[in-house]
């Protein structure tokens, strides 16, 4: 089991979303995150004076997947998060040791 | 006796100061008996008509909470820098010609003079004593300033009812120079046809606080605005359905909700524009009244229809009550506001549905509120009018009036609507074309607190050196 770590464009989740309904992914975790990459900050004026704010507001998506669907499914986010601009985000993915579900115990795949 | 004792020595003090005062004015002049009534007259009203301006002054403050609440944190310092500006902006345009167009002596369609402010006027002198060019406000016994002062706070919210409609995807100048044409011409030419003494008030077309003058114009303008800006992105889907895009803070909402409710007790019992007993009161329950009622039948309808009680509806009912009555407010008995208002908010949630369904976004339900029970208020007059109302004239449909009332009042809602989406179309397409109207898609995702303000509404902290 592998754990993809999206970092999409706050705007882009519905679409995201849409793309992960269609394929065999049963979840995932959002977080409101700030962070920077190559599109850096952004600039802000507050009475008269410029600052940079170092960090832009993201989402981060957890979507916990098999093995199997690991390259689909980060397909599916990069063609539904992609503008083609700085600042699109990034997947990370991780092994992810087991997996418990609190309601049943089940365990691994099986509570995916 | 102890009660009596104690009563003549708390009236002691008062009847020092009296003497006090009569021996002060005795020594600047002849004895004098004080205000007569008709000064008295002059004095209750002014301050009747002032204190009722700044009641609907207030409700920008309404307007800006409702908007912001139900538009995205991302564009919330945008909408309330809208809301705020938009009134001086207004005041401006509004003082130097738009008073003059509305009130000044003319011809049927237009009137000429009074730029800023000036020209001939005996206010507060009334009907054959007044002597000057706004005729058409002679009825009222207050000073000039105070007709102005209250024509302005109307001419304002007309302005500031569009900038609901044209949320979260305008330019901050681009609005502006519209609401300078819409409250230094727009709103002023449909309004001297009404309440200027122009071509619609001769033919019997009545509206006591301005359903159409006021509402219907600032939802003609937006309409239009919408139109050309077309919907937010992300409004619709691919195939077409809606996207909803919640509001973010209905704690907003709600406080607007209730300023502007209470900002209505000065738009409408402020019309009268004197402290007449009887009409205060009778239009300050009518207008209650048919709030309340659209409250009771917007939520109701949301219940039955959308499954659950949604708040923003209720609220949306509130104003569309309140909107709905404001024509017919001292024309209607107490009985026909209920009824009134309970049509209003069953339209209100119609016309969310109807238009979110033909792509026509309008983020705040504005349209719906201000624009169909603008109208709504209007025919209305025409159909429960009773000439036992404080306001009299010509008895409705409902009421053995037969057509004449509705058919003035549907010519008057034709003819405001027409030519103010014409003028809106124009002007809005003329500032597209100079200055550009919608923001870039990017801009727009990035939300306008950002792209056009520079200025976050709810900024996280940031950790920085």
């Amino acid at each position: 089991m592998k754990k993809l770590e999206c970092i999409i464009r706050p705007h882009k989740l519905e679409e995201v979303r849409d793309a992960l309904d269609k394929m065999d992914v049963h979840g995932m975790t959002v977080t409101e995150v700030r962070g920077f990459g190559r599109q850096k900050g952004h600039t802000e004026h507050y009475r008269g004076v410029e600052y940079k704010a170092e960090f832009q507001p993201k989402l981060k998506l957890e979507i916990l997947v098999r093995d199997n669907q690991v390259a689909e499914t980060m397909k599916a986010v990069q063609d539904a998060a992609k503008t083609g601009k700085f600042g699109d985000g990034k997947i990370f993915f991780t092994d992810v040791q087991d997996v418990l579900r609190i309601r049943t115990g089940d365990r691994g795949e099986q509570a995916l | 006796m102890t009660t009596k004792m104690s009563g003549a020595r708390r009236w002691f003090p008062l009847a020092i100061l009296l003497t006090l005062m009569f021996n002060g004015t005795a020594f600047a002049q002849a004895p004098s008996e004080g205000p007569s009534p008709a000064d008295l007259k002059v004095m209750l009203d002014t301050l009747w008509v002032m204190m009722t301006a700044f009641l609907v002054f207030w409700m920008n403050a309404g307007f800006g909470c409702v908007e912001s609440g139900l538009c995205r944190a991302k564009n919330a310092t945008n909408i309330l820098a809208k809301n705020f500006i938009v009134f001086a902006f207004s005041a401006i345009a509004y003082w130097i010609i738009g008073f003059g167009i509305m009130f000044a002596e003319g011809n049927s369609f237009l009137g000429m003079g009074g730029l800023l402010l000036s020209g001939a006027d005996n206010s507060p002198a009334t009907g054959d004593a007044y002597q000057g060019i706004f005729t058409s406000l002679n009825w009222t016994g207050v000073p000039l300033l105070a007709k102005f002062f209250f024509q302005l706070v109307f001419a304002g919210t007309a302005a500031t009812i569009v900038s609901g409609c044209v949320a979260e995807r305008i330019h901050y100048k681009s609005f502006i120079i519209f609401t300078l044409v819409l409250a230094g011409l727009s709103y002023p030419i449909t309004g001297h046809w009404i309440w200027g003494g122009g071509w619609l008030a001769a033919m019997g077309m009545r509206d006591f606080a301005g359903s159409t003058v006021v509402h219907a114009v600032g939802g003609w303008s937006g309409l239009a605005g919408i139109l050309i800006l077309g919907p937010r992105i992300g409004k619709y889907r691919k195939d077409g359905s809606v996207q909803p895009i919640p509001g973010h803070s209905m704690a907003l909402v709600f406080l607007g909700g209730l300023i502007l409710w209470l900002g209505w007790f000065g738009f409408n019992p402020g019309s009268t524009m004197a402290a007449d007993p009887r009409a205060i009161t009778h239009v300050a329950m009518t207008t209650n009244l048919a709030c309340c009622m659209a409250i009771l039948s917007s939520t109701l309808m949301a219940w039955i229809m959308l499954g659950k009680p949604d708040f923003s509806m209720t609220v949306n009912g509130a104003l569309a009550g309140l909107v709905a009555i404001t024509a017919p407010c001292a024309f209607v008995s107490v009985t026909s506001s209920a009824i009134i208002g309970l049509i209003a908010g069953v339209i209100v949630v119609f016309a969310v549905l109807f238009f979110d369904k033909r792509k026509i976004d309008d983020p705040v339900g504005a349209l719906s509120v201000h624009l169909a029970n603008g109208i709504w208020g209007t025919l209305a007059v025409g159909l429960f009018a009773t000439a036992d109302a404080p306001g009299g004239g010509a008895n409705g449909l409902f009421n053995g009036g037969g057509f004449a009332s509705l058919q003035a009042q549907a010519i008057g809602t034709l003819a405001v609507g027409a030519f103010t989406f014409a003028l809106a179309l124009t002007a809005w397409t003329i500032i597209k074309l100079v200055l550009g109207l919608r923001v870039d898609p990017e801009d727009e995702e990035r939300g306008l607190d950002l792209s056009e303000m520079g200025m976050e509404a709810y900024p996280h902290d940031p950790v920085r050196g």
